[in-house]
C-alpha cells in the first residue's frame, strides 16, 4: 500500500495520470514545464516500484500484491492485477526505463514536446498493466493499447521513412493481437465462464486446440518477441523511431513477446509447447545464427543493432523452449540484460546522432579522440553486447548454452557461435565508429557528454556490471516462479 | 381491450406525431432568422417523447391493436437511444446547415417523421405495421437527401436512393406475401406458432424467407446488396449522410430481429446460413473497397458495410449473447458514426466540405483537442481497446465462438484487421502529415461540447462497457426470448 493505495494500480495509474497532466501543458511554449512534470512523474513513477521489491517473498510462487475487483461482471471479466518473481522484474525494468527515456529525450526533442513525454508516460503505464494483469481481457486491453502510444511516437517523431514503419509496427503486431483474442475468448468458453488466467493454467485441452492455441498465441509473442520470420518489423521500426523510441521498443517492448510465452503459451499448453518446441528451437537458431550474420552486414548503426537484439531475443525463445531451468533462467536474466545492453547501445547512437545527425557507421571514425568519456562507455556496453564475462549478458547467454547442452549438443553448439558474431558485429562497428583518425569534420566538431549523458550512461554501467558479477538478487527472486512454471510445463494438460 | 390500453403503448409515438403536426404548422409562422425556435421546440419533443416513453414502460410485454403493436423492454431502450442519436444528429447539423441555407423546418419535420417511422419499426408486432414503420422512415430519408435541390450530386443520389429502395421494398412485400400465403397470418408471432406446427407449401414459404432477406439486406446495406450506400452517403448532404449512416441503424436491427427472430425463428438454420455468405462477403468487400476511397464519406459508407456484416455474425449466433451482442453493437456503432460524421461537419465551412481525407491531415496542428477525439473515434471504430468499439466486437466475437464457428471468428477478426489499416490511415493523416489549410475551424459551443462527450463516451464506455452491455442482454431476452 502506499497512501493506502495498492501498489500496482499506482505504478500503472501514476504515470498515465502525469502523463495527461503534462499533455495538458498544451504546446511548445510550455515546453520546459512539461519536461520537468514528465520528469517528476516518471521519477515517482519509478519511486512508488519499490515497494515491490521490498516487500516481495522470494519463498512463493504466488501471485502476490494482489488486487481483485470486478470489472464487467456480464463476461466475469475483473480487474486483477498481481505479480510474480517474473513480472515484477519487469515492471521495476519499464518504470526506470521511463526515467531514462525522459532524461534521453530533454534536450533533443524540441517539438510538440509535451506529446512527446506524455507518450511515453502513458506507456509506461500501460507496459506496467500488461505485466500485471492476471485477466486476460484486462492484459488484452493493456497489451492493445500499448501499441496506440508507439505508432504516434513513431510516426511523429521518427525518421524519414517513418509512416511506413509505423504502419507496418501496428499491423503486424494487431494481427497477431487478434488471432490471441480468438484464441483467449475460446478458452473463456471452454473453462466455463472465467477469463483468469491462472485459470487457463489448469484447463484440460485436447490436442488439437492446443496446438491451434499455440499457433495464435504463437503469431501474437512472436511477433514482439520478434522471432524469426515475423522480425522484419523491427529493424524498421528501431531505425525510424526517435532515440527515446528505440530504447523503449528494445528495453520494454520485446520482452512482453517472451513475457507472453511464459504466462500464455508455455502453462496453458504445454503439451502444444512440447510437441511444437522443435519448431520453436529451429527458429530461435535461425535468429541466432542468420539474424547474427545479417547484423555483421549493417551499414547503419541503429540497424545493426536492431538485428543484434533479434539475434539475441533468439537466445531467450531458446531457453524457454528447451524446458530445463538453467535455460528458463538464463532466458529471463538475458531478457534484463539485454533490456539494459540494448538501451544504453540505442543511447550511445542517440548521442552520436544528435551531434552528427547520421547513423551510418561510414560518417564517423576517430570518435575516441574528440569524445573519450563517451567512447569508454560505449566500449563497455560494446563489450557487453558481445557477451563479455563480467557483464550481465554473459549470465543470461551463458547459463541458456549451458540448459541447451543438456538437450543437445548440437543447439548449444549453434547458439555459441553468438559469442564469435556477437562479438564481430559488434566490436568491428565499434572499431570503425570510434578508433581510427578523426575523417572528416563532423566528427572534428563533436564534443564529448555532458553531465547528464554521463549520469544516465553512469547508471546503466553499474547495471549492468552489478548484474554481471552478482547476480544473485535477482536471479532469486526468478526461483519460485521459474521452478513453478517448469511444473506446469512438465504437467499435461490432456483431457484424461 | 378498450382503446386506453391500446393507446398507452403506442403513447409516445401518438405524442411525437401531434408535435409533428404542430411543429409543421407553426413553422409556417416562423420567419426565416428565427428557425431557432422550431429547431428548440424539436429538442422538446425529443425530450418529451422520452419521459413519456419512461413514463409508460412496462416490466411486462404488453401488446395493443391486436397484437399489431408491442411494447417491450427493447422497444423502449431503442427508442430513447434513437430520440438521443436524433438530438446528436440535430445539435451536430445546425450550424452546418444554417451555413447551407438547409436549416429549414422541412428539415426537422422530416427528420420527426423519419424518427417516428423508425419508432413504429421497433415497436412492430405484425409485418404490416414493420412495413409502415419502414416506408415512413424511407420516404423522409429519400426527401431529405433530395433537399439541397440545386446539387447535382445530391439529386442523384436521392433518386439513386428512392429507385432502389423501393426495389428493396417491393422484394420485401413481394416476400410478405408469400409468408402469408404459407402461413395464413402476418402477425410475426402468429407466423412463429404456425411454421412450428409445419406448412403445408414448404416452397412457398422458403421463397418468402429469401425475398425478405434480400429486403433486409438492401435496407441494412450489406453485400451484394450495398450498391446504394456509397453514392448515397458520398451525394447526400453530410448533415443527411449523418442521418441516415447512424439512427437507422438501431431501427434496422430492430427490424431485422423482430422479423427473423420474433417470426421466423424455426427457420432459424435456413436463414442463418445465408446470413454467414451475406456477413462474410460484407466484411470483405466492406474493408477491402474502403481502402481505396480518398473520400472520407464514400470511406465511411464502405465502413458501414462492414460494421453491419459485423453485426450480422451476432445474429448468426443466435441465443442472448448473440442477439445481445448484435444490439449492442448497433448502439455502439451509431455513437461512433454519430461522432464521425459531426466531425466532417465540424471542420466544413461555408462553402467548403472537409470530406476528404486530405482535409484531415494535419489536424493535430490545427485542433489537438478535434484530432485527440477523432483518433479515439477511429480506434473505436478499429475494435483497438480502450475504446468501447473493442467490446462492440468482443462480444460479437464471444457469441459466435460460443456456437462453435471459430472460423468464422477467425475470418472476421482478419477483416478487421484489414479495416484497421484505413482507420489509421485517418490518424496517420491527422498526427503526422502537415496541414494543408490553416484556416480556423470555428466549433460552437454546442457541438464542441457534443463531439467531446461523443470521444470521451467513446473512451468511458470503452473503460466501463458493462452497463451498457447488461442492459442490452437482458432487453433482448425479455423481448425475443421469452414469449
Amino acid at each position: 500500500m502506499i497512501f493506502g493505495l495498492p501498489v500496482i494500480s499506482v505504478t500503472i495509474w501514476l504515470p498515465i495520470l502525469f502523463g495527461i497532466l503534462v499533455l495538458a501543458t498544451g504546446d511548445d511554449k510550455n515546453a520546459p514545464l512539461a519536461r520537468l512534470l514528465a520528469l517528476v512523474g516518471s521519477v515517482l513513477g519509478c519511486l512508488v516500484t519499490i515497494p515491490l521489491y521490498t516487500g516481495f517473498d522470494i519463498s512463493t510462487s504466488n501471485m502476490q500484491f494482489v488486487e481483485l475487483h470486478d470489472w464487467i461482471t456480464r463476461f466475469n471479466i475483473h480487474y486483477h492485477l498481481g505479480v510474480d518473481g517474473i513480472s515484477m522484474l519487469f515492471i521495476l525494468l519499464n518504470s526506470f526505463f521511463t526515467v531514462i527515456v525522459v532524461l534521453a529525450g530533454w534536450k533533443v526533442i524540441e517539438k510538440r514536446v509535451a506529446m512527446y513525454m506524455a507518450a511515453f508516460l502513458v506507456m509506461s503505464g500501460i507496459v506496467n498493466g500488461v505485466f500485471a494483469a492476471l485477466d486476460s481481457i484486462l492484459f488484452y486491453v493493456f497489451w492493445e493499447a500499448m501499441l496506440i502510444p508507439m505508432f504516434i511516437i513513431i510516426g511523429i517523431w521518427g525518421g524519414p521513412n517513418r509512416i511506413y514503419a509505423t504502419m507496418k509496427f501496428f499491423l503486424y503486431t494487431l494481427l497477431g493481437s487478434l488471432l490471441m483474442l480468438v484464441a483467449l475468448i475460446y478458452l473463456y468458453n471452454l473453462s466455463g465462464g472465467s477469463f483468469a488466467i491462472l485459470d487457463f493454467h489448469h484447463l484440460a485441452i485436447p490436442m488439437t486446440a492446443q496446438i491451434l492455441i499455440f499457433i495464435a498465441f504463437f503469431f501474437a509473442f512472436a511477433v514482439k518477441v520478434p522471432m524469426f520470420p515475423v522480425h522484419t518489423w523491427l529493424p524498421d521500426a528501431h531505425v525510424e523511431a526517435p532515440t527515446g523510441g528505440s530504447v523503449v521498443l528494445a528495453a520494454i517492448m520485446l520482452k512482453v513477446g517472451a513475457y507472453g510465452f511464459l504466462r500464455f503459451s508455455m502453462p496453458i499448453t504445454p503439451d502444444a509447447s512440447h510437441k511444437l518446441a522443435g519448431v520453436m528451437i529451429a527458429l530461435s537458431l535461425i535468429a541466432i545464427v542468420y539474424i547474427g550474420l545479417v547484423a555483421l552486414m549493417q551499414s547503419d548503426m541503429k540497424k545493426l543493432v536492431a538485428y543484434s537484439s533479434i539475434s539475441h531475443m533468439g537466445f531467450v525463445t531458446l531457453g524457454l523452449f528447451i524446458f530445463n531451468a538453467y535455460g528458463m533462467e538464463g532466458a529471463l536474466l538475458q531478457m534484463l540484460s539485454h533490456g539494459f545492453v540494448a538501451g544504453a547501445l540505442f543511447l550511445c547512437i542517440g548521442v552520436l546522432y544528435d551531434r552528427v545527425h547520421s547513423r551510418q557507421i561510414a560518417d564517423y571514425g576517430g570518435v575516441v579522440n574528440k569524445m573519450p568519456v563517451f567512447a569508454a562507455f560505449f566500449m563497455l556496453f560494446a563489450m557487453a553486447n558481445s557477451g563479455l564475462p563480467g557483464t550481465s549478458a554473459f549470465v543470461g547467454e551463458f547459463m541458456v548454452i549451458m540448459g541447451t547442452i543438456k538437450v543437445n549438443f548440437w543447439y548449444a553448439f549453434a547458439a555459441a557461435t553468438t559469442l564469435i558474431f556477437g562479438a564481430a558485429y559488434t566490436l568491428w562497428m565499434y572499431k570503425r565508429v570510434i578508433f581510427g583518425s578523426v575523417t572528416n569534420h563532423h566528427v572534428e566538431e563533436l564534443t564529448d557528454i555532458n553531465a547528464r549523458e554521463i549520469l544516465i550512461m553512469t547508471i546503466l554501467a553499474v547495471f549492468v556490471l552489478a548484474m554481471g558479477i552478482y547476480p544473485l538478487p535477482v536471479s532469486e527472486i526468478l526461483h519460485a516462479s521459474v521452478n513453478d512454471l517448469l511444473l506446469h510445463v512438465a504437467h499435461s494438460k490432456l483431457p484424461i | 381491450m378498450n382503446l386506453m390500453a391500446n393507446l398507452i403503448p403506442a403513447a409516445a409515438e401518438i405524442f411525437l406525431l401531434a408535435m409533428v403536426c404542430f411543429i409543421l404548422i407553426a413553422d409556417l409562422m416562423l420567419t426565416k432568422s428565427s428557425k431557432i425556435f422550431t429547431y428548440l421546440l424539436v429538442q422538446l419533443t425529443l425530450l418529451g417523447c422520452s419521459i413519456i416513453t419512461v413514463g409508460t414502460h412496462e416490466n411486462t410485454v404488453v401488446y395493443a391493436f391486436n397484437g399489431m403493436y408491442v411494447d417491450d423492454l427493447m422497444s423502449d431502450v431503442l427508442k430513447m437511444l434513437s430520440y438521443l442519436g436524433m438530438s446528436m444528429v440535430l445539435v451536430y447539423s445546425r450550424q452546418y446547415l444554417m451555413l447551407r441555407g438547409l436549416f429549414t423546418g422541412e428539415f426537422m419535420v422530416l427528420a420527426l417523421f423519419a424518427l417516428l417511422g423508425m419508432n413504429v419499426m421497433i415497436s412492430a408486432n405484425h409485418f404490416l405495421t414493420l412495413y409502415l414503420g419502414l416506408e415512413l422512415l424511407s420516404l423522409s430519408l429519400y426527401a431529405m437527401v433530395a433537399l439541397q435541390r440545386d446539387s447535382a450530386i445530391a439529386t442523384e443520389a436521392a433518386m439513386k436512393y428512392f429507385v432502389l429502395g423501393a426495389l428493396a421494398s417491393g422484394l420485401l412485400l413481394y416476400g410478405m406475401s408469400m409468408l402469408y400465403g404459407a402461413t395464413g397470418t402476418l402477425e410475426l408471432g402468429a407466423i412463429s406458432n404456425a411454421i412450428a406446427n409445419g406448412v403445408q407449401n414448404k416452397s412457398l414459404l422458403a421463397f418468402g424467407l429469401v425475398f425478405i432477406l434480400s429486403g433486409l439486406a438492401f435496407k441494412l446495406g450489406v453485400v451484394p446488396f450495398h450498391m446504394w450506400v456509397p453514392d448515397v452517403y458520398h451525394g447526400a448532404p453530410t448533415a443527411m449522410t449523418m442521418l441516415i449512416g447512424s439512427v437507422p441503424k438501431l431501427a434496422a436491427f430492430a427490424f431485422a430481429t423482430r422479423i427473423l427472430v420474433e417470426g421466423l425463428q424455426s427457420l432459424e438454420h435456413d436463414w442463418s446460413s445465408m446470413l454467414i455468405i451475406l456477413a462474410i462477403a460484407s466484411m470483405a468487400i466492406g474493408n477491402l473497397s474502403a481502402i481505396a476511397q480518398t473520400n472520407l464519406k464514400r470511406m465511411f459508407a464502405y465502413s458501414t458495410i462492414t460494421h453491419m456484416g459485423f453485426m450480422l455474425l451476432g445474429l448468426i449466433s443466435g441465443g442472448i449473447e448473440g442477439y445481445g451482442s448484435a444490439m449492442f453493437y448497433t448502439v455502439i456503432y451509431m455513437m461512433m458514426s454519430l461522432g464521425a460524421f459531426g466531425m466532417i461537419m465540424l471542420l466544413s465551412r461555408a462553402g467548403f466540405e472537409a470530406d476528404t481525407l486530405n482535409d484531415f491531415k494535419g489536424l493535430n496542428q490545427r485542433s489537438p483537442w478535434l484530432a485527440f477525439m477523432m483518433m479515439l473515434l477511429m480506434l473505436s471504430m478499429a475494435g483497438i481497446p480502450p475504446t468501447v468499439g473493442f467490446y462492440a466486437k468482443f462480444s460479437v466475437l464471444n457469441s459466435i465462438i460460443q456456437t462453435g464457428h471459430t472460423w468464422l471468428a477467425i475470418v472476421a477478426v482478419m477483416f478487421s484487421l484489414i479495416g484497421a489499416f484505413y482507420y489509421l490511415r485517418v490518424i496517420k493523416l491527422m498526427y503526422f502529415d502537415a496541414p494543408e489549410s490553416h484556416a480556423p475551424i470555428n466549433v460552437g459551443s454546442d457541438t464542441g461540447l457534443l463531439i467531446s462527450m461523443n470521444g470521451l463516451g467513446v473512451l468511458f464506455l470503452g473503460l466501463m462497457p458493462g452497463s451498457l452491455m447488461s442492459i442490452c442482454a437482458v432487453s433482448v431476452q425479455q423481448s425475443l426470448l421469452l414469449h
